[in-house]
């Protein structure tokens, strides 16, 4: 039994010590679909001697019902702004204080008291951006500062238009280019908005998230889409330009937050250090594209990208993060979405 | 016959009854664990009421069922009928028709070619028909829409030998909806149709025409009846997964227009009312019972009185 047991042993260390290190810990992520840096995860797997397990979800809704069905395994999830308030709210995020960390004098100050998450004492920004739309500037050379070029498209753009499959983008921009609130929920306002969407229906090709594919194959001339996704369609096509309108632009933002109970929260505390130091925020910048709401990061990303348009909104023109509207004001906008897409 | 021998068959018998019944039990257990369960999950979130951020929660309700149909006046609380979602059932069902139509219709001549061949190279067609099967449904989807759009290799190639100046539109139509869901489900026609053709004894065709029946009667009269279940069965696998058919119709029709599949996946998705998904997840499931049950009853009344 003894020699059987100190073979077992040799065995085991033989293997351990074969590989790179002997990894202290481990950490599991939860992340969207092509949006973590290979090589963000091996610089903190060898500093920190942690064994990292990533996993990939395509939409908030995905993640929380994993999330919420219990025993997902899963230390760090990446909820945009209003998930966040949502896991907040119903106490599934552990309260590790980044603001006690060492590299939080890096956060953009303005980042700091966000409405999901004031003082920020749950969680830590991965990438922040713009949802706009882009345009192809080769088959329309007229001015592009207005949501009026998706709800009252010129005639080049008229049937050469994609519009986000997701009613919350869709809905709170035409609120913003009818200048009306978001989430209001008055009839009259919801009733002038169905209309807007109903009239505009008429110029819109195609509803979907598949903006980049949309806009490099030709398949539409302009779409509302993300102003990374737009810088990666300027890569393939130069023509097309991402815009900037003069209504109020609609901002998002993804941050890295812990589970409550997870298994290895020190080295999810550690991973959440890990990303505001300036270098590793600007990894994280280069593999997806977007912004990362840490100082100085900008100039740890590759060729131009920190000072691409695509990154650098302009003076003069303001953005908005949307909290989540009420349940009643959902159920209104369901129905819109549904009679517009009936 | 002697009393004792009787005893033992009896015995015997219920033997035998027992062995069977635990051999099924793997069966009824997967059925029950992965089947039924979870659809008893769906029923019972149907009768509940919407969580604020997705879920469900009490009170039970018939708010959902009530919702499918009604929408409910925000200021006075009275119903009015309200058809959207009925639309969608229907839209959703005439592309399921049409493209069982279109299976059976080229299916039918395929399988009949196929079963025309020698024996020997018959199982050479059969692996052409399964090939597609060996890519990944979205795979083959996305190759469907590089070929028909405005800039795809149909287009290109029609531009460049100068037949047309401006693209021809096949993308995000109905055309390319029908044209994915019949390129997604024709093997589950043409395979059922080749099994009960290849039974078909084709001695009866040449008596058929040795009578003096006419190519038509012939195939109407003998061919079709005797494929009857195979058209059954392949009408079936193609209609049932089509009505509630999700990526197909969302990539190739360019989400404009919602179909079932779209629908349920919004209430669990942006629209966090997972009570009404699950009770129109229901009623698409009852609405396809009702009809196979109509169906499979008049084909084999008809099969007795024919």
């Amino acid at each position: 039994m003894k020699t059987l047991k100190s073979i077992l042993i040799a065995g085991v260390a033989a293997v351990a010590f074969a590989g790179p290190a002997l990894a202290a810990g481990e950490l599991h992520i939860y992340n969207w679909g092509d949006y973590t840096n290979p090589d963000l995860i091996a610089k903190f797997e060898k500093q920190y001697d942690v064994k990292v397990s990533l996993d990939t979800y395509d939409s908030n809704e995905t993640m929380l019902a994993k999330v919420r069905a219990g025993a997902s395994g899963y230390d760090i999830v990446v909820p945009s702004d209003y998930t966040v308030k949502v896991m907040v709210d119903e106490g599934m995020l552990e309260e590790t204080k980044p603001n006690t960390m060492e590299n939080f004098k890096y956060m953009i100050p303005k980042f700091v008291d966000v409405y999901w998450d004031s003082g920020r004492n749950y969680s830590v920004p991965w990438q922040f951006g713009l949802t706009v739309f882009a345009v192809n500037t080769d088959k329309y050379k007229g001015p592009i500062d207005s949501l009026g070029i998706l709800f009252d498209p010129p005639a080049e753009l008229k049937g050469r238009i994609n519009m986000l499959d997701d009613m919350n983008s869709v809905i709170h921009a035409a609120e913003r280019y009818l200048n009306l609130p978001r989430c209001g929920g008055e009839k009259e306002n919801l009733k002038k908005v169905s209309e807007l969407l109903l009239k505009a229906k008429e110029n819109w090709r195609t509803f979907s998230y598949d903006t980049i594919p949309k806009m490099t194959s030709g398949d539409v001339d302009a779409s509302q889409t993300w102003n990374g996704a737009a810088y990666r369609m300027r890569q393939a096509n130069p023509a097309i330009k991402f815009a900037y309108t003069k209504e109020v632009m609609e901002g998002w933002m993804d941050n890295v937050v812990v589970l409550k109970g997870a298994a290895n929260i020190e080295n999810a505390k550690l991973f959440q250090n890990f990303i505001m130091a300036p270098e590793n925020a600007g990894l994280i910048s280069a593999f997806a594209g977007y912004d990362n709401g840490i100082m100085d990061s900008h100039k740890y990303m590759p060729n131009g990208m920190g000072d691409s348009p695509e990154m650098n909104m302009p003076a003069g023109f303001a953005s908005e993060f949307t909290p989540p509207c009420p349940k009643e004001v959902v159920e209104m906008y369901n129905k819109i979405w549904t009679n517009l897409k009936k | 016959m002697s009393d004792t021998a009787s005893v033992s068959l009896a015995l015997r018998e219920k033997a035998e009854r027992r062995r069977s019944r635990l051999l099924t039990l793997p069966a009824v257990l997967v059925i029950t664990i992965f089947g039924i369960l979870p659809l008893l999950v769906i029923v019972a979130f149907s009768f509940m009421s919407p969580g604020a951020y997705g879920g469900v929660e009490p009170p039970f309700t018939l708010e959902a069922y009530v919702s499918f149909l009604f929408s409910r006046d925000i200021f006075d609380d009275t119903l009015t009928f309200t058809p959207d979602y009925v639309l969608i059932y229907l839209r959703s069902l005439t592309f399921a028709l049409g493209t069982t139509f279109v299976c059976l219709l080229l299916g039918f001549p395929t399988a009949y070619f196929m079963v025309t061949r020698p024996v020997e190279s018959r199982k050479w067609w059969l692996l052409l028909v399964t090939i597609p099967f060996w890519s990944n449904l979205l795979i083959r989807t996305y190759a469907i829409m590089f070929i028909i759009r405005d800039e795809g290799l149909i287009n290109n190639t029609l531009i460049g030998m100068g037949l047309i100046n401006q693209p021809i539109v096949m993308l995000y139509t109905n055309f390319s909806i029908v044209l994915g869901l019949f390129y997604s489900f024709l093997p589950f026609m043409v395979l059922p149709l080749y099994s009960s053709l290849e039974k078909l004894d084709f001695r009866l065709v040449e008596a058929g025409y040795d009578l003096y029946a006419t190519r038509s009667r012939v195939l109407w009269r003998i061919i079709v009846p005797m494929a009857k279940p195979g058209i059954v069965a392949g009408c079936l696998l193609v209609f049932i997964p089509t009505i509630g058919a999700y990526v197909t119709p969302l990539i190739l029709g360019g989400g404009t227009h919602l179909m079932v599949g779209d629908l349920i996946a919004q209430q669990f998705g942006s629209s966090r009312n997972w009570p009404l998904g699950a009770a129109q997840a229901i009623i698409l499931m009852a609405g396809v019972l009702v009809a196979l049950f109509f169906y499979v009853r008049t084909t084999s009344e008809a099969k007795l009185h024919g």
